[in-house]
């Protein structure tokens, strides 16, 4: 009986009792659930573009975040740091674009038209060189990332929300907006979920199989960059950014590999799901749970849903 | 084609037979292998503590000619603080050299615990500084495996006798509450069982708050601790889990002068991430902070001058950097003890776990190293293996970028702790049929 009142109805009057803690768990679990959508986003578009699911977007978070703290390091306090903020964002957009290029010469065109799985293993492999290139570049210690994002608190009420959340809930309400209109209304968009839905038939019609991946890749590196900056400003930039990937996987399962809102939104739940079972089911499961919650969460939903949310649904044809 | 391949073979039989007849028979080395985390989420804490080791034996090779007149050979391994790895590692490092690996220093808690059995039965012992598990405090179970100059437990009876004497007395901790934001593993376990015996006798009340590796998310973490609204924070945490939950503690803004980490939590590393924000945050410690040591003037004249450091000079006397140095001054001074002991320079793995039963560091052996006020001066035995447990507070001042030392020595509960630690390796002797060693 105790244990059915813990589960079932204790949490509850915490929650009725205490509506500033609970308030506080709704904001800051939906911030962070922005923060797993933004790793989540970069997975989605070269999952929407190609069919691949890319093991290295959370090492092409470290490689960004590391290649602009790295650049701001070494251009030092010549210039103004604005000026340098701006070089270096610059500089490294550009590197992610080269980096699109190198990815899809050599390992993206020796394989096309190869089953799913070897692109796959081939973005493992990638991820582990991307590793080596970042620590060997950039080297393995903790940096600092000031761009200059606010780092306060504000204090709305006696609930403490932190300003770098809500420029990263703008910044990626922002970058969905942009894509979607990107994916939706542009025609390299059209092209590109025409590769998604066919190689071959996508070439048959002109479309260029490279140009495309490039293209994909590029974008997905400029949202990896995003999701380094945001993760990078909390805990200085380091190899563990890399793991934020393991983040988004339930976020996919729960939106859809296929849908941009998706990731916002199966972000958010499991965001919000994750800190609120965390905080208020503390006393039947004694913390640390936020991890297991979301990928039992995706697990359900694989159960009943396996196409997520809003991912494209599943027709078999014998 | 066959001229050619007959060409390469030639060639090739050339080379060898020249590298084979150029090089010099090597001279007798102490091999002392290093586990370490160059690469993977641990790196820039493992780093750190890889120069230390190494700038220090290399700068006795260059400076004294290694000990007592036997070069020093360190063989690092990369484990990426991996536990499997690790232990391939150890087995891979075991027997090499003339020497055999004399001592590993295997900078991990779990690999620890992976590797007390091995190790006891190989004969080579294990120095896990102030890490590891805490009842192989006790030699009379664990004749093998070292944990001095202190342990977690004797840490956590530091912290509490340490915030007793801030609330004005061991009795004003009665109805405090403390909570524990630990790594979710064996290293961060380690502390509970203390504090909830020292909670039984002081009348506070123990918050845990297991955080899952790496750590890079804590919100809910923190959430808790808002809601539980304890007076006290310890951390138990490692890497990324630090940095982390340092700035999540200023973004609700618990006092960081009411927040104690770990010795392992309490290195430069943890504090920059947080800024300016991270004023006041305290860490215990077993050593001091700084390079104005004389030992550490000696790496910089016998190893950076001349170009060989490991690291950056600059970075020379952070925290963990003078803790991977405090290692190897540990292993130097056991091995040149080990010879002593056995009157031969041909020595090997269970000569040196002699050496460091023997070890006594004190005030003057310190002043000689070139170490004078370090550390607390501490003794180990056959039957105390971690030698006194001495630990004192630093604190992080953000403006001037260093740490502090805010407190004196503080002496453990050796009473309480010495008891907890006899009671766990007897239990460890029953599980594994141990009979405890006589120390006379």
């Amino acid at each position: 009986m105790d244990v059915l009142y813990a589960l079932l109805l204790q949490p509850f009057v915490f929650m009725a009792q205490e509506p500033l803690i609970f308030a506080e768990t709704v904001v800051k679990g939906l911030m962070a659930g922005v923060l797993y959508s933004l790793v989540a986003l970069g997975f989605v578009l070269i999952f929407k573009a190609s069919g691949v699911f890319n093991f290295a977007q959370g090492t092409l978070a470290l490689f960004a975040a590391l290649t602009l703290v790295g650049l701001m390091e070494k251009m030092g306090d010549g210039l103004p740091k604005a000026a340098i903020v701006v070089i270096a964002i610059v500089a490294t957009i550009g590197v992610m674009i080269l980096l699109a290029m190198i990815v899809e010469r050599f390992v993206l065109r020796p394989l096309v038209n190869q089953e799913l799985i070897i692109l796959f293993m081939a973005t493992l492999g990638l991820s582990y060189v991307l590793e080596g290139v970042g620590d060997l570049t950039w080297g393995s210690d903790v940096k600092v990332l000031d761009i200059g994002l606010p780092d306060g608190v504000f204090d709305i009420g006696g609930v403490y929300v932190e300003q770098l959340d809500v420029v990263a809930a703008i910044v990626a309400g922002s970058m969905v907006t942009v894509l979607a209109i990107f994916f939706n209304k542009t025609r390299i968009g059209r092209a590109l979920r025409a590769v998604a839905d066919d190689h071959q038939a996508a070439l048959s019609v002109g479309i260029s199989l490279q140009q495309i991946w490039v293209i994909v890749w590029s974008v997905a590196g400029m949202v990896a960059l995003v999701a380094g900056v945001m993760w990078g400003s909390k805990s200085g930039v380091q190899f563990s950014l890399s793991l934020i990937a393991l983040k988004a996987l339930p976020v996919l399962i729960l939106g859809g590999f296929t849908s941009i809102p998706g990731a916002i939104v199966g972000g958010l739940i499991i965001g919000l799901g994750e800190k609120v079972v965390e905080v208020f089911w503390y006393d039947v499961h004694g913390g640390a749970v936020e991890n297991w919650f979301a990928y039992m969460l995706a697990l359900v939903f694989l159960m009943f849903r396996p196409q997520g949310l809003f991912g494209d649904k599943i027709i078999e044809r014998v | 084609m066959k001229l050619k391949s007959l060409a390469i073979l030639a060639a090739s039989a050339a080379v060898l037979a020249t590298s084979v007849t150029v090089t010099p028979a090597s001279a007798y080395e102490y091999m002392v292998p290093q586990l370490v985390y160059r690469t993977g989420p641990y790196a820039p804490n493992g780093i750190p503590l890889a120069n230390g080791f190494i700038d220090y034996m290399n700068m006795l090779n260059e400076r004294d000619g290694g000990i007592n007149g036997v070069k020093v050979k360190v063989v690092e391994c990369e484990t990426a603080y991996n536990t499997k790895v690790s232990v391939e590692c150890y087995e891979n490092l075991k027997n090499e050299g003339d020497s055999g690996a004399l001592v590993f220093n295997p900078h991990s808690t779990g690999v620890t615990y992976a590797l007390i059995p091995k190790a006891t039965s190989d004969e080579i012992p294990i120095l896990s500084m102030g890490y590891g598990r805490t009842s192989a405090a006790d030699g009379t179970v664990f004749p093998y495996i070292f944990n001095f100059p202190t342990t977690y437990w004797s840490q956590a009876s530091a912290f509490i006798k340490y915030i007793g004497d801030r609330e004005g007395g061991m009795d004003k901790l009665k109805g405090k509450k403390i909570a524990l934001v630990y790594h979710n593993s064996a290293y961060g376990k380690e502390p509970i069982k203390t504090l909830e015996v020292l909670g039984e006798k002081y009348g506070y009340e123990l918050m845990l708050l297991p955080v899952d590796h790496p750590g890079q998310e804590q919100k809910a973490t923190w959430l808790q601790v808002r809601r539980g609204k304890p007076d006290w924070v310890f951390m138990w945490g490692w890497g990324v889990m630090n940095q982390v939950a340092i700035k999540e503690a200023a973004g609700i803004r618990f006092p960081m002068d009411k927040f104690i980490g770990v010795w392992w939590s309490g290195s430069e590393n943890d504090v920059a991430p947080a800024g300016e924000a991270a004023n006041g945050y305290l860490a215990g410690t077993m050593h001091a902070p700084g390079s104005d040591f004389a030992a550490i003037d000696a790496i910089k004249k016998y190893v950076y001058a001349k170009g060989n450091g490991a690291g950056e000079e600059s970075r020379v006397g952070e925290v963990l950097y003078n803790r991977g140095m405090l290692e190897a001054v540990f292993t130097a001074e056991a091995i040149n003890n080990a010879v002593n002991i056995h009157g031969t320079k041909e020595i090997r793995g269970k000569h040196v776990r002699d050496g460091l039963e023997a070890l006594e560091m004190t005030e003057a052996d310190f002043a000689r190293i070139g170490l004078k006020g370090f550390m607390k001066p501490f003794k180990v035995t056959c039957e105390d293996h971690e030698g006194g447990g001495p630990v004192a507070i630093q604190q992080w001042n953000a403006k001037d970028g260093k740490w502090v030392m805010v407190s004196d020595w503080i002496e453990p509960m050796k009473d309480i702790i010495r008891t907890l630690v006899k009671e766990d390796a007897a239990a460890f002797a029953k599980e594994n049929n141990i009979t405890p060693r006589n120390c006379g």
